[in-house]
Parts: C-alpha cells; sequence; structure tokens
C-alpha cells in the first residue's frame, strides 16, 4: 500500500482553511474599508449655527482646563458701546468695572477704538468656555462671539467627551484641514 | 387693479426671505475713520496628519521588535523593555488615543455609516497588530499595547484564577464587544473610549469615575494578572480568536517538554495548561451524552439571548442621543414632567415638528431591534460554545502554552530547564 506522504490530520486541515479564511477575510476588510477611507484625520469642532452654549463645554472636556474657548470673529461685531456679551444685563454703568462685566474670569477685553466704537477681544488664557457672552451676544447682539475647539489644546480624543454630552449635536467630525467652523458675514 | 396690493405684499415678502442671505446684522459693523485696522481670528493648526503616519510607523516597528524578541531572542527583559517604551509613546506621550481597541468602533462605524469615512491611519491602527498575530500570536499585547503595559507593571502576586472561572468571566469581554459594537453601528456611542479606564492616567485629567475605575482596575491587577486584559478587553476576543491560528506561537520550552513541572505555576495568566490524562471510560460515555445534550441546547440558547436582546430595545436603544430626546419630548408633552432639559430646548429651537422627531427616533429604535437579536444570537453562540469547551476532553500531552489565552508576556521562559540549557549553550558559543 502506498504510504500517504503528508499527514495532514482533519484538525490541520480545518487549521489551514480558518487560517487562509481570516486572511482573506482580512484583506477583504482592509480592501472594502480602504475605497471608504479618508487620507487624512478628522478633529471635532462645534458648529456655531447649532449650538446653544449650554454650558457643557467648560465642564465635560477631559482636559482640566477645557479645549474649547470662546472666539470673536470681528466682521460680524458691532464694536457697540453696549455689548451684550461683555456687559451684565442692567449694568450700572457700560465701562469695565467688574460688577458691570458678563464674563465670570473677565476674558474679554474691551478696548476704545473711536468715538463710539469698541473692541472686544478674547483671552484665551482666562476663558473657560463657560457660554456666557456667547448667549448675551446671540440674543441680542450680532452673534459675533461663539464658541470653538481650539486645536493647540485639543486631545482629539476618539470619543469626544464633550460632544458626547452635547444637548444640540452642534459637535462634528470635520476634516483635519479644515478645522475651524467659524461665522461668515453673509450667514449671520 | 386688484391683484396690485397682493403683488406688493408678495415681493415684499420675497424680499424678507432673501434677508439672511444678503449680510443683514443688527447693528452693522461700523465704518472706521481713524484708519483702524480689523484683527483677524486666530486659528491654531491641529497636529499635523503626518504624526498620524508616524504613530502608524512606531506601532509597526514595536509589533516587528515584540515578534522577534518573543518568538526568536526568547528574553522576558528586553519583552518588559520594550513594553515600558511603548507605556511611554503610545500612553504617556500620545495620550493613548487613538489605540486598536477604539479602532474596532471607528471601522464599525464606518461599516453602518454612510456619512462617516474612517481615517487611514485608523484603519492601520485596527488592522496591524490583527495581522501580526495571525502570524506571531499576541505579541501585541505582550509589549505594545499601553492598557496592558500598565497592567503588567503593578502585577505584584499573582493569584491564580480557576479555568471554569476565567472563562466564565471572560463572557463580559464578549458582551462588551457585542455592546460596542451593537453602539457603534447604530451612531450611538462609543462605549470603549466612554468607559477605557487607564486613559485619565495617561493624561493625568478626566473624568473622576472612570478615574475610580481605572484604580480599582489597578488594585485588583496586583493580584490577579491583567484583570482588564483578560476579562474586559474586546479586542482582546478577536486577537484570541486569530492568535489559535497563528502560524507561529510562543512555546515554553525552546525544544522539548521533559514534563519537569517547573513552569506550571510560571504563569500568572493561567495561560499554562497542564498535560491531559485520557479520560475513564465510564467518564467518557458520560461526556458523549453530555456534549449531545449540548450541542441540542446550543440553538435553544442562541434563539432565547436573541429574543432577550430585542426585547430590550427600549433600553439599549436610550444610548443613542435621539431617543433620548424623543422620550424627554414625549414626557414633556404629556405633561408629566414641568421642567425642561438642554436637549429639549436645543431641540425646540431647531423647529423640527415632534412627529419627526417620533419618526426619527422609532426608525433607529427598530434598528436596536434587530441588533438586540443579533447581539443576544451571538452572546448564545459564545455560551453555547463555552459549556462545550469545557465538557469535552482535549489531548495535551506536554505543558504547553493555551494559544488563545498567551498574552507572549515571555514570563514563562525562564522557568524551563531545557531553556537554560540553551542559554548557557549560546553562552559558550559567545567564549
Amino acid at each position: 500500500m502506498a504510504e500517504i506522504k503528508d499527514n495532514v490530520t482533519r484538525r490541520q486541515l480545518l487549521r489551514t482553511g480558518c487560517y487562509g479564511g481570516c486572511l482573506a477575510g482580512l484583506g477583504g476588510l482592509a480592501g472594502l474599508l480602504a475605497a471608504k477611507s479618508r487620507a487624512g484625520d478628522t478633529v471635532w469642532q462645534i458648529d456655531p449655527y447649532i449650538c446653544i452654549a449650554c454650558g457643557n463645554c467648560e465642564t465635560h472636556c477631559v482636559l482640566e482646563e477645557s479645549a474649547v474657548k470662546c472666539v470673536q470673529v470681528y466682521e460680524i461685531c458691532g464694536y457697540c458701546d453696549y455689548c451684550p456679551g461683555f456687559h451684565q444685563p442692567g449694568a450700572v454703568a457700560l465701562d469695565t468695572g467688574a460688577e458691570n462685566e458678563l464674563c465670570p474670569t473677565g476674558a474679554i477685553k474691551r478696548k476704545f477704538v473711536e468715538d463710539p466704537y469698541f473692541q472686544y477681544d478674547i483671552d484665551e488664557s482666562l476663558c473657560v468656555a463657560c457660554g456666557k457672552c456667547v448667549k448675551g451676544c446671540a440674543a441680542f447682539g450680532n452673534g459675533s462671539l461663539f464658541l470653538q475647539v481650539r486645536h493647540d489644546r485639543c486631545l482629539n480624543c476618539n470619543e469626544c467627551s464633550i460632544a458626547a454630552a452635547c444637548p444640540s449635536g452642534a459637535f462634528k467630525r470635520v476634516p483635519a484641514d479644515k478645522p475651524y467652523l467659524l461665522k461668515r458675514v453673509e450667514n449671520a | 387693479m386688484r391683484l396690485l396690493p397682493h403683488t406688493i405684499i408678495a415681493v415684499i415678502a420675497l424680499l424678507n426671505l432673501c434677508a439672511p442671505a444678503s449680510a443683514e446684522l443688527l447693528f452693522p459693523p461700523p465704518e472706521f475713520e481713524s484708519g483702524y485696522l480689523m484683527p483677524s481670528t486666530t486659528t491654531p493648526h491641529p497636529h499635523q496628519d503626518v504624526y498620524e503616519y508616524v504613530d502608524v510607523a512606531v506601532l509597526f516597528v514595536a509589533l516587528s521588535l515584540a515578534s522577534y524578541i518573543v518568538l526568536k531572542k526568547r528574553s522576558r527583559r528586553a519583552t518588559f523593555v520594550l513594553m515600558i517604551l511603548s507605556l511611554i509613546y503610545f500612553g504617556f506621550w500620545r495620550k493613548g488615543c487613538v489605540c486598536p481597541i477604539g479602532a474596532i468602533q471607528n471601522v464599525v462605524l464606518s461599516i453602518f455609516d454612510a456619512t462617516y469615512a474612517v481615517p487611514i491611519a485608523v484603519l492601520l491602527f485596527f488592522l496591524l497588530p490583527l495581522v501580526f498575530t495571525l502570524f506571531f500570536g499576541r505579541v501585541f499585547c505582550a509589549a505594545v499595547c499601553p492598557l496592558g503595559a500598565i497592567q503588567d507593571l503593578v502585577l505584584l502576586r499573582p493569584a491564580s484564577v480557576p479555568y471554569w472561572l476565567a472563562s466564565g468571566l471572560r463572557v463580559l469581554a464578549y458582551l462588551y464587544l457585542g455592546l460596542a459594537v451593537l453602539f457603534a453601528a447604530t451612531g450611538s456611542a462609543f462605549l470603549i473610549c466612554r468607559y477605557d479606564p487607564f486613559v485619565a492616567f495617561f493624561r493625568f485629567s478626566g473624568n473622576v469615575n472612570i478615574l475610580i475605575i481605572g484604580v480599582c482596575f489597578l488594585l485588583v491587577g496586583l493580584f490577579i494578572g491583567r484583570p482588564y486584559c483578560r476579562f474586559f478587553c474586546p479586542y482582546g476576543i478577536i486577537l484570541r480568536q486569530l492568535s489559535r491560528l497563528s502560524k507561529w506561537q510562543v512555546t515554553i520550552t525552546p525544544d522539548e517538554c521533559i514534563q519537569c513541572r517547573l513552569c506550571e505555576d510560571s504563569c500568572p495568566f493561567g495561560a499554562i495548561r497542564s498535560p491531559a490524562v485520557q479520560w475513564p471510560a465510564v467518564e467518557y460515555d458520560k461526556a458523549k451524552k453530555r456534549l449531545a445534550f449540548l450541542i441540542l441546547l446550543m440553538p435553544v440558547l442562541i434563539l432565547l439571548c436573541g429574543w432577550t436582546g430585542s426585547r430590550l430595545k427600549n433600553v439599549t436603544s436610550r444610548m443613542h442621543p435621539t431617543v433620548r430626546l424623543a422620550e424627554r419630548i414625549y414626557l414633556e408633552e404629556a405633561g408629566d414632567v414641568n421642567d425642561i432639559t438642554d436637549p429639549s430646548t436645543a431641540f425646540r429651537a431647531t423647529g423640527e415638528t415632534i412627529e419627526s422627531l417620533y419618526q426619527r427616533a422609532s426608525v433607529i429604535r427598530e434598528r436596536f431591534t434587530l441588533g438586540g437579536w443579533l447581539l443576544g444570537a451571538f452572546l448564545g453562540l459564545v455560551i453555547g460554545v463555552k459549556l462545550i469547551a469545557v465538557s469535552v476532553w482535549r489531548k495535551r500531552t506536554d505543558y504547553e502554552a493555551d494559544r488563545a489565552g498567551c498574552l507572549a508576556c515571555a514570563r514563562c521562559f525562564k522557568y524551563c530547564p531545557r531553556e537554560r540549557l540553551r542559554l548557557s549553550k549560546t553562552k559558550k558559543e559567545f567564549r
């Protein structure tokens, strides 16, 4: 009787089959997904037209100091003397007195430009992304103050903790080469 | 003409409609006279994409090195050094994100969500360890995964967990994997990222509850080797199955097993199985009947678990923000609650009708019915296979590392006298 050269057992055959199947499966998955993938990474950003400035950005970021900050788009700003994003409602005087300021950390800086206009800047080292000024500016002003993820601070977590807590679904994945969603004059 | 007033109204209405598009600000920006230059908003850039590919390259090099060290060089010390380096790079330097464990969800989401495309770097992070496992066993777990490394470091006095208990606890990992896939596929949440117990250590900041869970894992990890890896890690489940088929595999002895039993207790992860003796004939007959019963039980288990999973759709679908919102709005509309929440405020500001929200939510909930069936059936299958696995006799002649459970940590090598002989020989050759 002729001797069987390769002593292939059933178990070995099964194993080889599974092995080939796994390799083919991984290859297939890679091919399928490679066709539907993007070369660049995505980053998190807030759509300012959806954001309701609820204040979750201040408290839900994994960083001690949130990666979200308020930004000012100067093209939209009205440079008002009374700024609803800067002043307390019913402020005693329209000046930089602490009792008149809305921002709890004094992160908005008011600078005289020319009568009767004032420039408002955000000091990002002080801003905590509470969104109080955003609400004020959106309610009674042009809405030039709004929240954005600052990418020099953001860790770009796979699931953003703020996004998970965002009540309006304003957090989006955007392409890393266009990482900001700034308001524009034509949409204001 | 009676039509004229209507026409005028229509024109005004049209103009009003166009208004938002034509830069109509409440307080138009002033025309400055003092030559004032308007500053522009700063937009600091994120990490460049290049770094993503650097990460992939580092991952590839680390996996290759780990395979060489574990299989060829057979050195625990080198494995340990590589493990520390990986912990520093992937953990503390890159802050533990993105990792292959979490990448499961990106891959699943991109399969089910037409609008989401997985970045190539993330896809490679998911695939590379799988491919390496298929060739060399779980070298990723051994020396590359930062989550494994941080647990391996704190392992002080390993206690052994009985095989049946470890096998039972592992059902949790299958459940975790199944839920993570379900929630990622429905676009609800990235469960693995949300409950990553060690990422808070890597960042020195994060959610307090998660930090507490992480501390608990490390405390348990003092006595039970790598509890997260063995009983919870969803990626570990995939690696286990691929490792069963791997082309090369860790062997305790470099050549032949002399049955000295010195390595028996060396594995802190319970992956060394002792040789199994043939069962006595009486036992064997009983086992045959049991096997037949378990095989018949399998479809019952699958159907039962699947049915349970689908019945839980009201609970599981609550993970999806839209379903949560719809339930909240329903309560508010019914007058069962008096306050309003941020999500409901945000929803009412959009002007979408409540009916259309309910519509969207019920579509999503239906997906959870099917998802629940699949998840439950998967778990039923797992439990069925596990029951069969603990009740059949498998021939084992040598002390060998369980192909699936072996984390390739290289601890057992030095317990083997054959290994010592090999090392002394190589030393002599050097002289």
